[in-house]
């Protein structure tokens, strides 16, 4: 039978011992972990070692699909009621192309921010377990999820790393 | 920044404390302007657009110069916190969100003066592509349905970017509270709780739209420009418009920086955030857009006579000598030579002067508009055709009540939001470290 998985959260003071504790973890083959941090920090991504960010196809994407709707909405409706104005073609290129630019950018923004939300699942009402209100102002925090067997080694190692406290949740 | 986390925590929250008498005084004169405004804006909708000074030929007035002006200063918002974070400028880190703040809000108030200018407001959904009963579609060559879409767009991305950056700050300013400001905050930041998970992807699309907004704010000051140089009216036909308008903006927006961010800091004491050495950087970044104002209107008028052309050179002499010279002499000397004071470090980092210069350099960029629009009109080709404009009481009451719908919102900005990002004072603080600080 699978055991039974829970969480630990470990709050750090200092940043170098936080890196060292998940580069420790990493090392030891618990790969599920958060790190959570008042500000972004390099030192943290370079330790946790994510993957690069979808967000700029959400962009790229954004980007293409509104300078598709530009383009379609500026000469469909020029020649669904073909009305010369100005004695300029019905299909003027270059003002529809300002149409173009502005909606590239709108929908790449809006991409932008979609692909932001999809990835981090936000919004969301409750907050994660184990929050801690420190966290945001001035406390790193590391957890790990794993199974219930090696919770004690995990909040052993945790305090062996440096961490001011170790909290315990199931998950 | 030698400052602790938790200090720039304390420090940067305070300013959401509940406000003094001052400010209650200072929000109540604020909103007997603004009701001044909407009553003159509710009596033109009921008499008609006749109560105000626009005629033939002057068909644009103080409406669209306003119009103008606050699309400007809204331009800065976006170069600082944009511009400047592409270019790595962490200087910008404490003034930016002030910065954005006012590009929303000048951006809440241009969008009002089309509408306000119109003889039937009522039928500004006109503007939009919608489809309707006669087939009939908007037309796409006309600049002033491009303007429809910069502005929109420009207020979208810049509304967007303007709430992104700040939900890790809502998350801190979440944690520290209690009881319906806990809700309320924590369901602005979204459950945002900074998980390397979100910081990354907040990371990428932060620097995405600090790109797609670059060219933007470029894009929407050149068309704004070609609402003017689109048309064949002397003293607006010119290529020089589009730069010419984005640097403007630029200008007269960094000026508003300045004249915000002096009497903030002071108020809310945050005078180890926003130090001089800001206020110095944004007196050099006016030299520059400065210079580029002195010499658009040297190039202006260089052509003027240049080209040969009769009607650019009236039209330039009349702007001078004519009706409206003294705003034309207000643009000048405010525009393009009192920035120049600026060259001396003295007046750089004296917090007077800069105060004083940055409240001209926006009368003389509100000049600059109405000389453009309002002189260029007055006298066309046909002398016949010419004619005078003169503000009424009611276009006077709603740029008022206008400028007070602004400072406003900035009031309220500044006691319920966090007017400096808690998130980039911090990233330019040094980690705590157990071994010894990283330098």
């Amino acid at each position: 039978m699978k055991s039974e998985m829970v969480r630990i959260l470990g709050i750090f003071a200092h940043l170098d011992t936080f890196t060292r504790a998940i580069g420790e973890l990493r090392h030891l083959g618990y790969g599920d972990l958060t790190a959570l941090s008042p500000v972004p920090r390099h030192e943290i991504e370079e330790a946790i070692e994510g993957k690069k960010s979808p967000v700029r196809l959400f962009t790229l994407w954004g980007g293409i699909f509104g300078g598709a709707t530009a383009l379609v909405l500026t000469i469909a409706t020029s020649t669904h009621y073909p009305l010369i104005t100005g004695g300029k073609p019905i299909i003027s290129v270059p003002p529809f192309l300002v149409i173009v630019f502005e909606l590239v950018i709108l929908f790449g923004a809006l991409a932008t921010i979609l692909g932001m939300l999809i990835n981090i699942r936000l919004p969301r009402i409750r907050l994660e377990l184990g929050h801690d209100s420190r966290l945001s102002e001035d406390r790193f925090g590391l957890w790990v999820r794993c199974s219930a067997d090696a919770a004690q080694r995990v909040q052993d190692l945790l305090h062996a790393a440096g961490a001011e406290e170790v909290r315990h949740e199931r998950d | 920044m030698e400052l602790s986390y938790s200090q720039i925590n304390r420090d940067l929250l305070k300013t959401m404390e509940p406000p003094g008498r001052l400010y209650y005084v200072v929000l109540g004169l604020d909103l007997v302007v603004l009701l001044w405004g909407i009553y003159a804006w509710v009596y033109q909708i009921r008499t008609g657009i006749g109560v105000a000074g626009l005629n033939n030929p002057v068909g644009w007035g103080v409406y669209i110069a306003t119009f103008v002006f606050w699309i400007g200063i809204a331009h800065s918002g976006t170069l600082i916190s944009a511009i400047l974070f592409l270019f790595r400028c962490r200087w910008r880190n404490p003034i930016y969100r002030t910065a954005e703040a006012m590009t929303v809000f000048a951006l809440m108030t241009a969008g009002l003066y089309p509408i306000i200018h119109l003889g039937r407001p009522w039928l500004f959904y006109w503007l939009f592509p919608y489809p309707q009963e006669g087939h009939l579609w908007i037309n796409f060559r006309s600049p002033l349905i491009w303007d429809v879409f910069a502005v929109g767009t420009y207020m979208i991305v810049s509304a967007t970017f303007f709430f992104t950056g700040l939900v890790p700050d809502l998350a801190a300013v979440r944690d520290q509270a209690s009881g319906w400001r806990k809700k309320i905050y924590g369901f602005l930041a979204q459950g945002w709780q900074g998980t390397d998970r979100q910081w990354r992807h907040y990371g990428s699309a932060y620097l995405f739209l600090a790109a797609l907004a670059t060219p933007l704010v470029v894009s929407v000051h050149s068309i704004v420009s070609w609402d003017f140089a689109m048309s064949v009216v002397p003293g607006w036909h010119s290529t020089i418009f589009a730069p010419y308008f984005v640097a403007g903006a630029i200008h007269s927006g960094l000026a508003m920086v300045l004249t915000i961010l002096i009497p903030m800091r002071r108020i809310y004491r945050l005078e180890a955030y926003v130090t001089v050495m800001h206020l110095e950087n944004l007196a050099k970044l006016i030299i520059l857009t400065g210079t580029i104002m002195a010499y658009s209107y040297g190039t202006e008028m260089f052509i003027a006579w240049y080209s040969g052309n009769i009607y650019e050179q009236a039209t330039f002499i009349y702007r001078a000598f004519g009706d409206y010279a003294v705003a034309f002499w207000i643009m000048l000397f405010f525009n393009a030579v009192v920035p120049f004071f600026f060259v001396f470090g003295r007046v750089r980092r004296s917090i007077a002067w800069l105060f004083a210069i940055s409240i001209l350099i926006n009368i003389g960029m509100w000049a600059e508009r109405f000389v453009i629009i309002v002189s260029s009109l007055a006298h066309e080709y046909i002398p016949f055709a010419w004619g005078i404009y003169k503000p009424t009481w009611v276009e006077v009451s709603i740029f008022a009540g206008t400028f007070a719908w602004f400072f406003l919102w900035f009031l309220l900005f500044a006691k319920l939001l966090p007017v400096v990002s808690l998130t980039e004072v911090k990233e330019l603080a040094p980690p705590p470290q157990r071994e010894g600080a990283l330098r």
